[in-house]
């Protein structure tokens, strides 16, 4: 049995990231394991620009962003196992491993950095009616397909949802000559970040039908076509309203899960909220030496927040590899009104820390309330915030008190 | 006139009202940085993207690597500048920053490599 001080699941931009400050930090016994052939995770196939703006202050492609990554890691001679599963992961950090090259590995960690990122919902997580045709596909798998193998998807689309990978793929079948002929969102506001509607619908006379949803998928072999129908504010379909739409190809973009499999094999509890792990301020888990962050704690719009989030895992690792423990996380951090979710949920009210959140609904012209009790911790004005738009806010820990839970709300 | 833009240049995606006068931007509000009015301006005259596409690559460890520009080009030529990429075809391996194309169709915009292909 092998044992390390670090094992890192998954080679995408969190756990690349968060290798390469623990190795800055001065763990040397470091162990990524990767799912796939390669390193990079999901940016391999995100071969649009805008990545990097705020890490490196230019307009990179996904590839080229996990690449300046995956070269330092190789540099800093950071261990790599590719094309290598991780099977289990249990409460006492043993992780066992297949890969084939060097068959069953069982690994003892000291610590266990959770990198798995996330996935996507399905059509069988909507339970959309109708025949079960060849055509119907998942806006990650298109852009795979696409993006990766040279595989055309189809002509004539309809996308369901209008997530930010949804958006980017209208964009990218119409560029290879597919015709998209709109996007249907059942809520009544785009999932999607405001520029992607711009840069990838209205610049191609895309159109975007908010409070509709498919309610029919017809075809025997291959897709023939869809009905959508109008929704009502509780996203039931308004009988009347359907249209058929014929089409050979429906993508959906409705919406990413944390991929958590092994995190409950470790024994660690999510939040319901998030759908990734409870953490405290140092991204660590309810199991000691068990972190987590990036996708598969809480879904991102924007690697770079991920690869900043990674790194402060990291930063917590080192310590708790170097010291055997982190200071305790006693207080309870809330989401209170309009608030969808706040990571991380413990605090110290010892550290700094950086309160991620996102609110339930487009709001204008409100304030976000950090409070502690009486004690008004932080409070910033909003001239717009939107779902589609994870807030992050930096807290100082001047500002904070040691013995009171948090609530963090919309005024 | 008046015209509300979104600008793309960052992932705040600022929602700016202008208003304007033929190219001639008159008032502004809504843009965090200074960057948003640049866009405006430039979107008043001559609305520009980059775009990023793939391209077909023999006796790699992939059948394509991805591409894209290096600067923005009329929003227009788009089109025009898909298909002039996608007659190309690489020979593996070819690494990031490899130049596909330079000055593609003359618009001041160099077609990159943005991802390292091996040979198989």
């Amino acid at each position: 049995m092998m044992k390390k001080q670090a094992v890192i699941v998954g080679g995408g931009p969190a756990g690349l990231a968060a290798a390469l400050r623990l190795k800055e930090k001065g763990i040397q016994d470091i162990l990524i394991l990767e799912r796939e052939k390669v390193l990079g995770g999901i940016l391999r196939q995100c071969i649009h620009d805008g990545f990097g703006l705020t890490r490196f202050g230019e307009s990179l492609s996904g590839p080229e962003y996990a690449q300046r990554f995956i070269d330092k890691v190789l540099d800093a001679g950071i261990e790599c196992i590719t094309d290598c599963t991780v099977l289990d992961i249990t409460p006492e950090k043993l992780v066992t491993a297949a890969s084939r090259e060097q068959g069953l590995l069982q690994i003892q960690a000291d610590a266990v950095l959770l990198t798995m990122g996330c996935r996507e919902r399905t059509r069988g997580a909507l339970a959309t009616p109708g025949t079960r045709p060849a055509g119907v596909y998942t806006a990650g798998v298109a852009q795979n397909y696409i993006n990766l193998q040279n595989i055309m998807v189809g002509h004539e689309v309809v996308i369901l949802g209008s997530g930010d990978i949804g958006l980017i793929m209208a964009r990218r079948m119409t560029l290879e000559g597919a015709h998209v002929q709109g996007v249907y969102e059942v809520q009544p506001y785009p999932s999607g970040l405001p520029r992607n509607i711009e840069q990838c619908l209205n610049d191609y006379n895309i159109p975007l039908h908010l409070s509709h949803t498919v309610v029919d998928i017809r075809g025997r072999e291959r897709l023939t076509s869809v009905v959508v129908a109008q929704c009502d504010e509780r996203y039931r379909p308004i009988p009347g309203t359907e249209e058929e739409i014929p089409c050979d190809t429906l993508i959906l973009s409705v919406g990413l899960i944390p991929e958590n499999e092994l995190s409950l094999a470790a024994g660690v509890e999510l939040d319901a909220r998030t759908r990734g792990a409870f953490v405290d301020e140092h991204c660590q888990t309810g199991v000691p030496g068990v972190f987590a962050a990036g996708n598969v704690l809480h879904v991102h719009d924007l690697v770079d927040f991920v690869s900043l989030e990674a790194e402060a895992l990291a930063n917590s690792a080192a310590e708790y590899l170097l010291k055997g423990s982190l200071p305790e996380c006693r207080l309870e951090v809330k989401a209170g009104n309009n608030v969808g979710h706040v990571i991380p949920q413990r605090i110290s009210g010892t550290r700094d820390f950086t309160l991620s959140l996102r609110v339930r609904q487009p709001l204008s012209n409100v304030s976000i309330v950090v409070r502690q009790g009486e004690k008004e911790v932080l409070r910033k004005k909003m001239r717009k915030a939107l779902p589609a738009e994870m807030i992050q806010l930096p807290i100082k820990a001047e500002k904070l008190s040691d013995s009171a839970d948090m609530e963090v709300y919309v005024e | 006139m008046k015209r509300t833009f979104t600008c793309i240049v960052c992932p705040n995606g600022c929602e700016i009202e202008t208003g304007y006068e033929g190219s001639q931007v008159l008032s502004i509000t809504g843009n965090l940085c200074p960057k948003g009015k640049t866009y405006v301006t430039q979107e008043l005259v001559d609305p520009r993207r980059t775009i990023a596409t793939s391209v077909r690559v023999t006796g790699g460890t992939l059948p394509l690597v991805s591409v894209r520009l290096t600067n923005a080009i009329p929003k227009d030529r788009i089109f025009d500048v898909m298909a002039e990429i996608n007659r190309q075809t690489l020979a593996a391996p070819v690494k990031i920053g490899d130049v596909v194309i330079k000055n593609i169709l003359g618009l001041d915009s160099d077609v990159i490599v943005t991802k390292n292909i091996e040979k198989a």
